[in-house]
């Protein structure tokens, strides 16, 4: 195209002017980046600098693990966290073990999914209070109460249950673990 | 572009030269942008570590003598802001009170309750609140509206009033190192001398005209009337409270929601129960309110503001006390019987209630923890739980906030609706008594039917003060309200054997009817009584729209 023509031509007219109007520039190739690229880098460089750096302050590793003061890591949680540490389970379960699915591929994307939807709470503050669990997290906590209680409820015949089904069980609802048994882990 | 090759060689040899530099710009742009909310980002995780480490920051010396409520909320703007929001009177099923300014008076008046329900004045007849009993608003008003009521401007009141609508700790120290008490008023409140000032200053401005003693006085309730200065605990600073907690102590009634009462009782008994040494912080939280939120009665010439405790809380506790006493709050102009005026028993009908037994405080439920940005505060806007149902309720009560709306509700207008059948009940048996008296019936006669009127109108009185409409306490409530039905109705059974069965005109024959309020607004359409009483919106009703 033409413009491919004439880019070629300005490309070897720059080489040219280049060599011309700098040869110092010519001598040391690493020179020859743009001050644009410079700045680019810059800015980039910050904004990962920023980041990371972010990501550090608010202890971001803490959360692939499974120790339960990084869910207190917001003080919000400080009672359910001072609540776990009295409750029956506190001896046999923590935060992630009734609140995240155990296998592998469902523990990370829940934490993901989980943990995009507080981080957005903890900045804007727009978030019900006091605090209600959502029907699909309260599905993994009774998934979780099935999986390890399993040889005592074996017998209960009980899908997933809704959040409904978690309020009024009856009036053909599937059985809920909570709706009875709240305040097991806190 | 030539030039800007020549300038720029690399950039010209990346690429096309101007679809470069744009390419360029845009992810220069996105980088700030990336780090501008980065920093951002951080900035507001910062603020949040910070306010989990200090909530408050002490700016300004809180003394003994800092009465003004301006002063704390250097120190404590959330709470002080929550404070002055109680002006905010959003009406709900059976409180709050929306007002319109008048001409004279920028914070108006609230709607008057006598207009909405006739039967009042008739229950009332011979007493103030047949003058002027007007719907209750926020503890804002609660001296201004003190000051305006006809109550106290065209009846003499004294100065005792001012014990629970107005902030009177320094104006009572004051009054009482005046009259002699040891001591000055830098010195601690619960210290020795500072008790003494108190009590004189009480006694001092019991006695005091009401014009005398509202000069002592700027500010409804403040900060200091609750918490102490330098450590910010809840304390008590009215005797008439401490008086009241006291004999209940040696009372028999059973308190389990107050084990500290109970603990009291179970020990040597060597000092008096001291709320300020005894009570958890818990019971606190509900004796701080009772300090105003009850019955009582002012005593003898001194006018000696008292909470009739001494043989329990309950009701017929309380009016077993004013028999013993020989107390009457006035004699009825209609019948003559001695009634008696019961005021506002929140504290006494709570303690009945399954939310005491169970440990929940009335901030629980009217003073509830909020959340600013990530610091928590009790919300000083002291208001109807209905209005904050998430925050007030949904922390114990896993329910939908609509359901626990429908569930108050439904408690409400069932007792609203038997008050309303005692109401009734009560003005039928006043009717029928003045019909035998007009008659020629004996006090001797009529003494009976007299004596049932004081009960029956107490017990419906005790509800209708009392300003849950029956939540607090709904079985206690419903049972009061049966008895005043029940001993109404007996006081006509007992007039009609007097007179042999004569039939009797009822008081409010000749006027309309009125649905006695109906619920969650003032009467739209009030027929004016007869003597063309000014109209409901003169007196601050419905806004309208």
């Amino acid at each position: 195209m033409d413009t491919t023509a004439r880019e070629q031509t300005e490309d070897q007219a720059g080489a040219e002017a280049g060599k011309q109007a700098g040869p110092e520039r010519a001598r040391r190739p690493w020179l020859a980046w743009s001050t644009a690229g410079l700045v680019l880098s810059v800015l980039v460089g910050a904004a990962v600098g920023v980041g990371g750096y972010t990501f550090h302050y608010a202890k971001g590793t803490s959360y692939l693990s499974n120790d339960p003061a990084a869910c207190a890591n917001c003080h919000v949680m400080r009672e359910q966290y001072d609540g776990w540490h009295k409750s029956r389970h506190h001896a046999v379960a923590t935060c992630n073990d009734c609140h995240v699915p155990q296998g592998l591929v469902g523990k990370y994307t829940t934490k993901a999914a989980q943990g995009y939807r507080h981080s957005t709470a903890f900045t804007f503050g727009n978030f019900h209070e006091p605090i209600a669990i959502t029907a699909e997290d309260l599905a993994i906590v009774e998934d979780n109460c099935r999986r390890c209680h399993s040889a005592m409820v074996a017998e209960i015949n009980s899908g997933r249950p809704t959040r409904e089904g978690a309020l009024s069980v009856g009036h053909g609802q599937e059985a809920s673990c909570t709706h009875c048994h709240h305040g097991m882990g806190h | 572009m030539t030039d800007q090759a020549k300038r720029n060689p690399g950039a010209a040899k990346r690429g096309s030269g101007r679809g470069g530099a744009f390419f360029y710009a845009v992810v220069a742009t996105v980088a700030a942008g990336g780090a501008i909310a980065g920093a951002m980002l951080l900035s507001n995780i910062a603020q949040r570590k910070a306010e989990a480490e200090q909530v408050a920051f002490a700016l300004v010396p809180l003394e003994e003598t800092t009465v003004d409520p301006a002063e704390w909320g250097k120190n404590f703007p959330r709470q002080y802001d929550g404070y002055k929001r109680t002006a905010d009177n959003e009406r709900t099923r059976f409180g709050g009170s929306e007002s319109l300014p008048l001409a004279d008076d920028p914070l108006g008046k609230a709607v008057q309750k006598l207009e909405v329900d006739p039967r009042l004045r008739v229950i009332f007849n011979g007493y103030a609140f047949a003058l002027d009993y007007r719907e209750r608003r926020g503890h804002a008003f609660m001296l201004h509206d003190q000051r305006e009521t006809d109550r106290v401007k065209l009846k003499p009141q004294p100065g005792a009033c001012l014990n629970c609508h107005a902030s009177n700790v320094l104006a009572f120290r004051q009054a009482g190192l005046g009259a002699g008490a040891p001591g000055h008023l830098s010195e601690p409140l619960t210290s020795e001398n500072g008790m003494a000032q108190l009590f004189k200053g009480f006694d001092k401005v019991n006695k005091m005209t009401y014009a005398d003693a509202s000069e002592l006085v700027n500010h409804p309730v403040t900060c200091l009337d609750c918490h102490d200065p330098k450590t910010l605990a809840l304390r008590i600073t009215k005797p008439g409270f401490i008086n009241g907690i006291r004999a209940l102590a040696k009372s028999e009634d059973p308190v389990p929601h107050l084990p500290s009462v109970e603990q009291w009782r179970k020990g040597s008994r060597a000092r008096e129960y001291d709320p300020n040494e005894l009570a958890s912080r818990q019971e606190m939280r509900s004796m701080t309110c009772a300090q105003c939120h009850v019955e009582y009665y002012f005593k003898g010439e001194g006018k000696t503001l008292t909470f009739p405790w001494h043989k329990g809380l309950k009701l017929e506790q309380i009016e077993a006390y004013y028999d013993e006493t020989g107390w009457t709050d006035f004699k009825h102009k209609d019948s003559g019987a001695p009634a008696l005026k019961a005021q506002h028993p929140e504290f006494e009908m709570w303690s009945q209630g399954i939310h005491a037994r169970s440990g929940v405080s009335c901030a629980d439920c009217h003073m509830p923890y909020k959340r600013e940005g990530a610091i928590k505060v009790s919300d000083h806007q002291v208001r109807s739980p209905m209005l904050n149902t998430a925050r007030a309720c949904q922390t114990c009560h896993n329910y939908s906030e609509n359901e626990i709306k429908e569930r108050v509700a439904a408690i409400q207008d069932r007792t609203h609706k038997l008050m309303g059948r005692a109401e009734d009940a009560v003005v039928e048996l006043i009717s029928a008594i003045k019909s035998a008296a007009e008659s020629g019936a004996s006090d001797e006669q009529l003494k009976g039917a007299r004596t049932l009127q004081r009960q029956a109108q107490f017990r419906c009185d005790f509800v209708n003060a009392e300003n849950s409409m029956g939540f607090h306490a709904p079985a206690e409530a419903a049972r009061i309200l049966g008895e005043s039905i029940d001993y109404a109705r007996q006081g006509v059974a007992e007039v009609m054997k007097v007179t042999g069965g004569k039939g009797y005109k009822s008081l409010l024959a000749d006027k309309p009817a009125t649905p006695g309020g109906e619920p969650g607004k003032a009467a739209e359409k009030v027929e004016k009584p007869k003597d063309g009483a000014a109209a409901v919106s003169a007196a601050g009703g419905r806004p309208p729209g």
